[in-house]
């Protein structure tokens, strides 16, 4: 009994740094999908993406996979200003989002991890930093500082980009283009040059959520599709384009991945985040905290 | 051409191309010709619910890799000869067809597509986590090197192929001219309408979701005995979801020419292009064509065809 104890709290420290890192991935989906109806299902190949250039950057030039990520953000925010304007003008100016954009991005998707694939091959590719290898030891508890500078890098990130959109005059206007678009035209802004904006930001969290699943574990350019599952699993079950929804289904969803492959092994890890996600959409489309 | 006549016209072309593949003397064109027409059948189930009635399928992989496990089960209790193997793997697919039409109840739009994804992921997992059919260590099937009529066995799962396939085509292009194929346009067009004006749009969503569902299984049925060993990692490849998809897209989805065209254009360039240069590189084709028609020709090639000649006769 005392051994079980030990491993469920263990587990479910391990979900919660988990669970951190899982909402620095889920963000860019949060505002993509959750406030601008993008349904980017290829967010997790510019993930995997980000964490390429960080490897790059770490084996080339020695430099931190965290700064590396940092470092990125222009190109990545870019890269999402050039997205967002082939999207507005191939579909959604025409009012074709819904099955071709989807198809855009699925495209986007396979080219990504096919391109990957054939600069880097499929090996497993990894860095190297001075917090990858040792652990705190709590009492019982052990903390891999290779979960823990994941998890508060992953919230500093998310309470910026909280701040920036509920005080900053840009955030505000993201979040009521989300509400409605034609009244904020109505209010003399314009709403593709906000979407433009906001898509480029979630496009740039990929650099550091890449940086960060690079350290968390080695990469190789198929890992991307587990988390397609995840970050919309955690997106719905959060509440739809609420950050701190996102907050809570990543925690929730790390703990409960983490538990069981604890117990039941870790080849059935996968399962959990799909079966959450197909539960919540069967039961709460809504999510936990949706409007 | 009626729908009577169509299906014996369909047949009689695909006996007289499995006569010129013989003519040609190599066992290849069989090998090629067949993953070919696994993509037709893919595509065009596809195509009945997603270019139909617009809901957008990314789990193809599911279904055609229960298809591939149902015989997979079925070979280890009592081998059945291929075509009653098909008609297994068809009704188990079928069946979770069935239950993925009951999701559309409470999922529209893209919430339906996502979870279709989700369902391919928790398939999966459990044909990972099963050891009777091999697990993630897969499984070896031996399979008859001859046949008694026909000779080489790859030329037979050619035939059983090439039949499906005309099955598929003959069906999807009489759905698209009955009344149920107006139902499903109805509602791809808008569901609250055709609710509204009494198409039931449940009833017809669950039959295109377990046509097609049923389709991708029959398709993947006969996959252990061609590739005589499976993984989950290959049987719920990415790449028959993708194709799926690419295939109708860039062919044209308003009918059933439409995957047809695409199913045999990319099919047969990604069979070349893996034999002249990679396999990797033509997957990389695919995704850049997929990318390239939605955006410059959004109704396929067939659109573009149509377009062409109804800009001459104007």
């Amino acid at each position: 009994m005392d051994l079980s104890y030990d491993l469920l709290t263990n587990a479910i420290v391990a979900g919660v740094l988990l669970g951190g890192f899982y909402a620095a991935v889920t963000i860019g989906i949060s505002i993509a999908f959750g406030m601008l109806d993008i349904v980017n299902i290829a967010h997790p190949a510019f993930v995997i993406l980000g964490s390429y250039i960080a490897y790059l950057l770490n084996t080339t030039l020695g430099l931190d996979p965290i700064l590396g990520g940092l470092a990125m953000l222009p190109v990545f925010y870019a890269l999402g200003a050039l997205v967002y304007e082939v999207y507005y003008l191939a579909f959604e100016r025409r009012g074709q989002e819904s099955l071709r954009g989807l198809a855009f991005f699925f495209g986007l998707l396979f080219i990504t991890e096919v391109a990957l694939v054939l600069v880097f091959g499929v090996d497993y590719r990894f860095v190297e930093a001075p917090y990858i290898g040792p652990s705190l030891h709590l009492g019982f508890v052990g903390v891999p500082l290779r979960m823990l500078v994941p998890c508060v890098t992953a919230l500093l990130m998310f309470g910026a980009l909280q701040l920036f959109l509920s005080r900053t005059f840009v955030g505000r206007a993201i979040k009521a283009v989300s509400q409605n678009a034609l009244a904020l035209q109505l209010m003399a802004a314009n709403p593709r040059r906000i979407k433009r904006t906001a898509f480029a930001i979630s496009i740039a969290t990929t650099a550091i959520a890449g940086a960060l699943l690079i350290i968390i574990q080695p990469v190789e350019p198929s890992v991307g599709r587990d988390y397609i599952g995840r970050v919309f699993a955690i997106c719905v079950l959060g509440g739809m384009g609420s950050l701190p929804g996102t907050l809570l289904g990543a925690m929730l969803l790390g703990i409960v991945e983490n538990l069981t492959a604890t117990f039941y092994g870790p080849s059935w890890s996968p399962a959990i985040a799909f079966g959450a996600l197909l539960l919540t959409l069967a039961l709460r489309p809504a999510g936990i905290l949706g409007r | 051409m009626s729908n009577r006549l169509f299906l014996p016209a369909a047949l009689a072309f695909g006996l007289i191309l499995f006569g010129a593949c013989r003519a040609v003397h190599n066992d290849y064109v069989f090998f090629a010709g067949y993953v070919v027409l696994q993509y037709v059948v893919l595509a065009t189930a596809w195509n009945l619910l997603g270019g139909y009635t617009g809901y957008v399928n990314f789990g193809t992989a599911a279904f055609f890799a229960l298809g591939a496990y149902s015989t997979v089960v079925l070979h280890k209790l009592f081998p059945l000869p291929i075509p009653a193997l098909m008609l297994v793997g068809g009704l188990v697919s079928g069946i979770v067809g069935l239950g993925m039409g009951y999701l559309t109840l409470r999922l529209r739009g893209v919430f339906f597509s996502i979870a279709t994804l989700a369902l391919a992921v928790v398939a999966q997992t459990l044909i990972t986590n099963w050891d009777f059919v091999g697990g993630s260590r897969g499984v070896y099937i031996v399979r008859p090197n001859e046949t008694p009529i026909l000779g080489s066995y790859v030329q037979y799962l050619f035939l059983a192929m090439l039949v499906l396939a005309v099955i598929a085509v003959a069906t999807a292009r009489a759905i698209e001219r009955s009344r149920l194929g107006y139902g499903f346009a109805a509602i791809r067009d808008d569901e609250l309408a055709a609710e509204a004006s009494g198409v039931p749009t449940l009833r017809l969503k669950l039959v295109a979701t377990t046509l097609s569902g049923a389709f991708m299984g029959m398709a993947g049925a006969p996959l252990p005995y061609y590739v005589t060993y499976l993984d989950p990692a290959s049987g719920f490849s990415l790449a028959y979801a993708v194709n799926a998809i690419a295939m109708p897209l860039i062919g044209g989805t308003a009918n059933w020419v439409g995957p047809l065209v695409g199913a045999v254009f990319l099919g047969t360039a990604q069979q070349i292009a893996t034999v002249t240069i990679e396999s990797a590189l033509n997957l990389l084709i695919v995704g850049l064509l997929l990318v390239g028609f939605v955006i410059v020709a959004p109704n396929g090639i067939v659109g573009l065809v149509h377009g062409r000649a109804r800009g001459r006769s104007s």
